[in-house]
């Protein structure tokens, strides 16, 4: 059976790109701008580029934030990516303070300026980091990332921010950067989201996509 | 640290991959379509692309060249030349970049940088940098594919360029690039150095020890054209020689 990916389009970038990793993966996708047509998707993907605020306030502007959290209660898949991951949190810190969805307890900040021995490093992180099973998991069976193609997966990232959830129950990965562990992905349920690019990262974040189009 | 990103370099002109010297004397290589499959197949981290001619005609050409790649390169993508508004740089992500390298158009107007940087995230806005040697450790920055002077010293134009709003640094030395001399290390050391964001070494990259000392020299990324496209090195032989060397890379 064909699987059914819905992008919802809310006018920033890097849709299209998500988009063609689905179609490679043989899903039948579907790039949506109207409300009805992402709250009746199968699989709903919120991808993600640019700056928190402007991609809320594009969101909340055309009444998407009602449509995810309307989606997320019924059950079906929700995939965030990046700062479509990001704003499912309470609030964020980038350029200001600016409120999030509030769909997980938590807020995005900075990545540390400083490892954790006190030396500069790099802000934005960016670039080819591994995954690795957060404290409060054992392991990533049965979720989308048991598709990817070793145990310990590299997976690309872009981002200034991270989320820092509350409860460590809805974290599914996490990277180490700088000796700081970083949330790299959250799950609780159906609401699934990734800091990293699965799109960006080559067969294994393909792998990933495709695990979430078998759930 | 992250892990070391090995990044070829593409430069275009009109439908072709051209290969130069110093930016100059440029060579048809063929089809870029078939380079960048290529590299993506053999584990590539990321590809650049630079329209190498977009500043002389005041565009950039490469969007379909982009959203072909695009339909079969399954990692960043990077494209400069010729970028020179919000709305250019929008374009050039809508066609399948990841991020847009900016150098003649951040000169004359640095706002820009802040522009780009707050719509699509600093992330996606590297500052293109083309830098001439004009005496011991002092460097200029220069436009135009390396035609055109600017008077500004290339380290304190990054450090400006970071404070607006640049994620990253594409570092090009005009004097090494297409020579396979090496990298010139003093020059990624002193931009390294004075800057938190990472840093893309290009130019003049001839065997993998050069690879290496540009790692040694702060590069948090390296870039080459010349070998991979002669075929005189494979990517994955650069990333076995580097761990070997004992620097961080990604395993495929």
């Amino acid at each position: 059976m064909t699987s059914k990916v819905t992008i919802l389009d809310y006018g920033m970038c890097n849709l299209l790109n998500v988009a063609r990793a689905f179609q490679v993966l043989g899903a039948d996708v579907l790039v949506t701008d109207d409300a009805a047509t992402a709250a009746a998707a199968e699989r709903l993907v919120v991808p993600g580029v640019g700056a928190f605020k402007d991609s809320v306030d594009e969101v909340q502007g055309r009444g998407f934030d009602q449509v995810i959290r309307d989606y997320v209660a019924t059950g079906r898949p929700f995939l965030g990516i990046c700062v479509g991951m990001q704003m499912l949190f309470d609030a964020s810190e980038e350029f200001g303070e600016h409120r999030g969805l509030g769909l997980l307890p938590g807020r995005v900040r900075g990545v540390p300026a400083l490892t954790t021995e006190g030396a500069p490093q790099r802000v934005p992180h960016i670039g080819w980091n591994h995954l690795v099973v957060p404290e409060a998991r054992r392991s990533w069976e049965g979720t989308f990332l048991d598709n990817c193609v070793d145990e310990s997966p590299s997976v690309y990232f872009v981002h200034s921010f991270a989320a820092v959830p509350e409860l460590e129950s809805d974290r599914l990965a996490d990277c180490i950067y700088g000796g700081h562990r970083l949330c790299a992905a959250v799950q609780r349920d159906n609401l699934m989201a990734v800091q990293f690019h699965p799109e960006r990262s080559a067969r294994q974040g393909l792998g990933m996509l495709q695990g979430f189009m078998q759930l | 640290m992250s892990n070391l990103r090995i990044i070829p370099r593409l430069d275009i002109k009109g439908p072709n991959l051209i290969k130069g010297v110093r930016l100059e004397g440029l060579r048809v290589m063929g089809d870029p379509q078939e380079f960048a499959v290529r590299y993506y197949e053999a584990g590539a981290d990321e590809l650049v692309y630079m329209d190498i001619v977009a500043s002389l005609y005041g565009r950039n050409n490469l969007s379909d060249i982009i959203s072909r790649a695009a339909d079969q390169v399954f990692i960043p993508i990077t494209v400069g030349g010729g970028i020179r508004s919000v709305e250019d740089a929008r374009h050039i992500l809508r066609s399948g970049a990841d991020k847009v390298a900016i150098n003649t158009a951040a000169i004359a107007r640095p706002e820009l940088i802040t522009e780009v940087a707050r719509r699509f995230g600093s992330q996606a806005m590297v500052l293109s940098v083309e830098a001439k040697q004009i005496a011991a450790g002092r460097w200029e920055a220069y436009t135009d594919n390396g035609r055109e002077r600017t008077g500004l010293d290339v380290v304190e134009w990054v450090q400006r360029a970071v404070e607006l709003g640049a994620g990253e640094v594409l570092l090009t030395s005009v004097d090494r690039e297409g020579t396979r001399k090496g990298f010139e290390t003093d020059l990624i050391e002193a931009v390294s150095r004075k800057t938190g964001v990472p840093v893309i070494a290009s130019g003049g990259m001839g065997s993998i020890k050069d690879f290496i000392s540009a790692a040694k020299s702060g590069a948090d990324a390296i870039s080459m054209a010349d070998v991979l496209h002669y075929g005189r090195m494979t990517i994955p032989e650069i990333r076995m020689a580097a761990r070997d060397a004992g620097l961080p890379v990604r395993l495929t």
